[in-house]
């Protein structure tokens, strides 16, 4: 592919909102000038032209993405991908296979994902599935939260050696960040507790939530970390929770975070009474904080799966539901819990959390601080993205959906009189160009020059479900992979990570560590680069 | 040469602490292994002058072999890949691709060791962890059908039993071990408690146990046929309510006597029922080295652990249809390829009969039962030993087994990417 001509750009990170204008394109990467004669030519009249998607936050390899697969036989059957001449077969449902992954995020003209929780100890694993989903470029967080040489050394005041810890870790595992879920209560619940503030006490560490959030915050931001601390709070889906959400964002104290899947993070009430919405009190904070940004972990109706590093949200969700249930402790590190949920439109918790998530998105002002995301596959399969678009540009589409939801509990909440609409442009924030910003891939997320050559193209159409399912063209990296919802070409992408640098005199305390607690020798746990991550790229820390 | 902390794959306990000494082209020695460990790298640390491809029992070239076996699959309307738990998942990533071109069946030895495990986790769920976190935390250690100290020698010295770790500071003394069997094993020795189970009456034992934990009054004669007293079950029953962290290790002897999988999902459902009060978990003693990574690969790649099968072109799933024995039984299987396993020597009689009327394809490391019968043998270089690749721990946790001897033979991995590649132009 050489050029895309007269399409109508949405390239907000370069201030474009639906002018006509062709597109260059050489080696993979965008250019200011037509390279000559020749090449490939889409006419792209009358269509619409954006960045490839970028997933912040997703569920979408490594090992509690694959115990789901293996527990829920029920989920993939009546959902088959037949194997093509181009592309393998495979499985759906709430949780798909890698390639079935690979393929419909390309099919919805999404070029980039990041997993969003992987234990340290199963790096390893995580690459090996990104290895195996195709179409996309990846990358994953690592979870640091109830790191428990961290508390250690967080309890003992040494600071520098948090920052050296989590540098070393980064690089062991190939990680592209820090990622914080429930910190402290991970831990606590490896002897059946949690922690239900910020200020609890982690038994047996003497350390609290705040302390892990503020000196994990420190070491990114010392570490010049592209993308800095994610945060998953205490308290998920827990009633009143909201308090805990805005004592994590106060204790910040003005760094650089990012607050993951808020929707479920935004109740007001009593813990274990019905909650209602604090989305109005939160989003007011994060206005008014431009330290702050968040996704927002759209929950829509019907039934998927929960998984999460948050091992007591994994129990209680068991208690709710009375369902299934998987429960993974790690050593030294993190846990993690599976439990398939249904969403049911009737249902006034439900509904309440399916208002709560647009109310986010409806009432936030400053769409680069805030990504689309339904936390997939717990609140929903990323397949709901363009339900969600049309959600959120649709005004009467919003009401007819509203009239369908449990309206006692509609009516609790302000979206019924939440009249706003989205633009095509801030679609374009919100789905490609925030999240590569809050990211900090430099090279995702525009149009601009040097720019990945990753762009998805539309055919317009009123029903915005429509138009965002299945795009016309989806081309990454220079490279027509999708054309009218058929897949040309199977590309593997490549995995982003960081290298940031830290003083090699912590390897011995850490060897040390390993040698008391862990299962596995410290020579064995750094990841092979050149064997588990084929296609990578470093991306830069700033420090 | 010494090559220090190895990973040694051949039981599920992925020890990778292993000190292997190369002389002369040799193993000689391999330092902290288990007497199966040690047998592992020295037997497969050996020379050997065997062709590196057989066809009819005749040497051949590498290209031979794989047209051979190719056209051997490709001509086939229900092949069964089958095997492949003591290879690296890098070949594993490979045999699930061949299976999908061949439209066939591809299953794992996980079907007749922890298959019914796997069906219990999809019916109810699992509770449980890495093995650190037994080493670290667990104060109740149950052995329920498995003799590990015969079938998993460092199990107990490394990981469960007598390991040191955060809150188990003085190892065995801080824990009470209770070993389950349905008679006195080696392993006895290292237990607390042993608890003798007449054959075929664990699932009475576990739903009993699961009355106790739950409160409930449970009568002596509803015990009658069980070999275990109430005294005894009660005790157990309190042990497991109090303990601070527990865990209960399960064998086959548990997933393949009588209840199967009703069996499993019984144990699950007692760990899960005992998570209201405190900390448990169950752990399946994963037997081959990489058996699990195989449930693994077939899970993200297909979105299901085993008996996997592709004749419609996508993935379905069904134990006791797509499953080897089953498949085999029934004289649906018109060619079979072993990978990394003996299926003539390992499964039951009247699934081994068919073996000796379908074309085999055999790829291993060393002569067995099945590379005896087969029409078309691969040796392969030992994954661990003659070529690099990842092995899965019982717990799930992956390692990078390493290189540490030339081999004059290709790794599984190659050898079943020129198949695939080979069957891809045969039928296409």
């Amino acid at each position: 592919m050489t050029r895309i001509i007269n399409g109508e750009i949405y390239d907000p990170q370069n201030g474009i909102y639906g002018e006509v204008r062709d597109i260059y394109m050489k080696d993979g990467a965008i250019t200011a000038e037509d390279p000559g004669p020749g090449g490939q030519t889409i006419d792209a009249a009358g269509m619409v032209v954006m960045p490839g998607g970028v997933d912040m936050h997703c569920h979408i390899a490594g090992p509690k993405v694959n115990v789901a697969r293996k527990m829920r036989p029920e989920d993939h059957r009546g959902n088959m991908l037949p194997r093509t001449p181009i592309t393998r077969s495979g499985t759906g449902g709430s949780v798909p296979s890698t390639f079935a992954t690979g393929y419909r995020y390309a099919v919805m003209g999404y070029t980039t994902a990041f997993d969003a929780a992987v234990p340290p100890l199963a790096a390893r694993h995580a690459h090996e599935e990104l290895n195996d989903t195709p179409m996309i470029d990846k990358g994953f967080f690592v979870l640091m939260g109830n790191n428990e040489f961290i508390m250690q050394r967080i309890a003992a005041g040494e600071k520098q050696q948090v920052r050296d810890f989590a540098a070393w870790l980064l690089q062991a595992t190939k990680a592209y960040a820090i990622k914080l879920v429930n910190p402290g209560g991970v831990e606590l619940w490896k002897f059946l507790g949690n922690a239900h503030s910020i200020d609890d006490e982690v038994t047996g560490f003497g350390v609290t939530p705040r302390q892990i959030i503020q000196s994990l915050a420190d070491a990114s931001l010392d570490l010049g970390l592209p993308h800095r601390v994610h945060i998953h709070c205490n308290n998920l889906g827990v009633a009143g929770n909201w308090e805990t959400t805005l004592d994590t964002m106060k204790a910040l104290e003005g760094r650089r975070g990012h607050l993951t899947h808020l929707q479920f993070h935004s109740y007001g009430g009593e813990p274990g009474g019905l909650f209602h919405s604090k989305t109005a009190d939160l989003v007011e904070y994060v206005n008014s904080h431009p330290n702050l940004s968040v996704d927002v972990g759209q929950v829509m109706f019907g039934d998927t799966t929960s998984m999460t590093g948050d091992g007591p949200l994994g129990y209680l969700l068991h208690q709710v539901t009375g369902r299934k249930w998987v429960n993974v402790d790690v050593e030294n590190e993190e846990g993690c819990g599976i439990v398939p949920i249904e969403y049911k439109d009737k249902s006034y918790v439900h509904t309440t959390q399916w208002a709560i998530g647009l109310e986010w998105f409806l009432m936030m002002q400053d769409p680069w601080r805030i990504a689309l995301t339904t936390d997939h596959p717990n609140g929903a399969s990323f397949m709901m993205y363009p339900r969600i678009i049309r959600l959120l540009m649709d005004r009467e589409f919003r009401k007819e959906m509203m009239q369908k939801v449990n309206q006692k509990a509609l009516a609790e909440t302000a979206l019924p009189d939440l009249d706003r609409e989205y633009s095509l442009g801030e679609i374009a924030i919100i789905t490609r160009a925030a999240p590569a910003r809050l990211l900090g891939l430099d090279h995702k997320g525009h149009l601009g020059v040097g720019a990945d050559a990753d762009i998805t193209i539309y055919d317009k159409d009123e029903d915005k479900e429509k138009m965002f399912s299945s795009p016309r063209y989806v081309i990454k990296g220079g490279e027509v992979l999708v054309e009218d919802g058929h897949i040309r070409e199977e590309v593997f992408g490549r995995t982003f990570y960081v290298n940031p640098s830290y003083d090699p005199d912590i390897e011995a305390k850490i060897q040390e560590y390993f040698d008391k607690y862990y299962t596995v020798r410290f020579e064995n746990y750094p990841v092979q680069l050149e064997h588990y991550l084929p296609r990578h790229e470093v991306v830069a820390c700033s420090a | 040469m010494l090559y220090e902390h190895v990973v040694c794959a051949f039981c599920g306990c992925v020890c990778d602490d292993i000190d292997v000494t190369v002389e002369d082209g040799r193993i000689t020695q391999a330092k902290n292994a288990c007497v199966l460990g040690k047998a592992w790298f020295l037997d497969h640390g050996k020379p050997t002058d065997l062709p590196a491809v057989r066809i009819d029992g005749q040497a051949a070239s590498l290209e031979e072999g794989i047209d051979a076996a190719a056209s051997l699959l490709a001509r086939s309307h229900y092949p069964i890949i089958y095997g492949l738990s003591s290879t690296s998942c890098e070949a594993q990533r490979q045999a699930v691709a061949l299976a999908e071109v061949l439209g066939g069946c591809i299953d794992c030895c996980t079907s007749v060791c922890h298959g019914p495990s796997g069906m219990a986790v999809q019916g109810v769920g699992e509770p449980t962890c890495t093995l650190g976190e037994v080493k670290n935390r667990a104060n109740l250690v149950i052995y329920w059908g498995s003799n590990p100290a015969e079938s998993h020698p460092r199990h107990m010295t490394r990981y469960a039993v007598t390991s040191r770790g955060m809150f188990t500071p003085n190892g065995r003394k801080d824990r009470t071990v209770v070993l389950v069997d349905v008679r006195p094993s080696p392993s006895s020795r290292a237990a607390d408690i042993q608890l003798t189970v007449r054959p075929g009456k664990d699932f009475e034992l576990l739903w009993a146990l699961r009355a106790l934990v739950q409160g409930q009054k449970v009568e002596e004669s509803s015990l009658a046929d069980t070999g275990v007293t109430l005294e005894q079950l009660v005790d157990l029953a309190g042990r497991m309510k109090s303990c601070r962290f527990g865990v209960l290790f399960v064998g086959q002897g548990l997933t393949q006597s009588r209840g199967k999988h009703m069996n499993l999902t019984a144990a699950f459902l007692l760990v899960r029922d005992l998570n209201r009060t405190t900390k448990f978990a169950l752990m399946p003693m994963r037997g081959h080295g990489n058996v699990t990574g195989v449930d693994n690969v077939l899970a993200w790649q297909t979105g299901y652990p085993f008996g996997v099968n592709f004749s419609r072109g996508c993935p379905r799933f069904n134990p006791g249809e797509f499953t080897m024995v089953d498949v085999l039984r029934r004289g649906e299987a018109d060619a079979v390829l072993s990978v990394a396993s003996d299926p003539v020597a390992s499964l039951p009689n009247s699934a081994r009969r068919r073996l000796a009327d379908v074309p085999v394809v055999a790829i291993d490391t060393h002569d067995s039962e099945t590379t005896r019968i087969a029409r078309v043998v691969f040796m392969a270089a030992t994954a661990g030993i003659g070529v690099e690749g990842t092995a899965y721990r019982m717990d799930n946790v992956p390692l990078h087994l390493s290189k540490v001897l030339p081999t004059p033979y290709p790794s599984d991995e190659e050898i079943l990417s020129r198949l695939l590649a080979r069957v891809k132009e045969m039928k296409p």
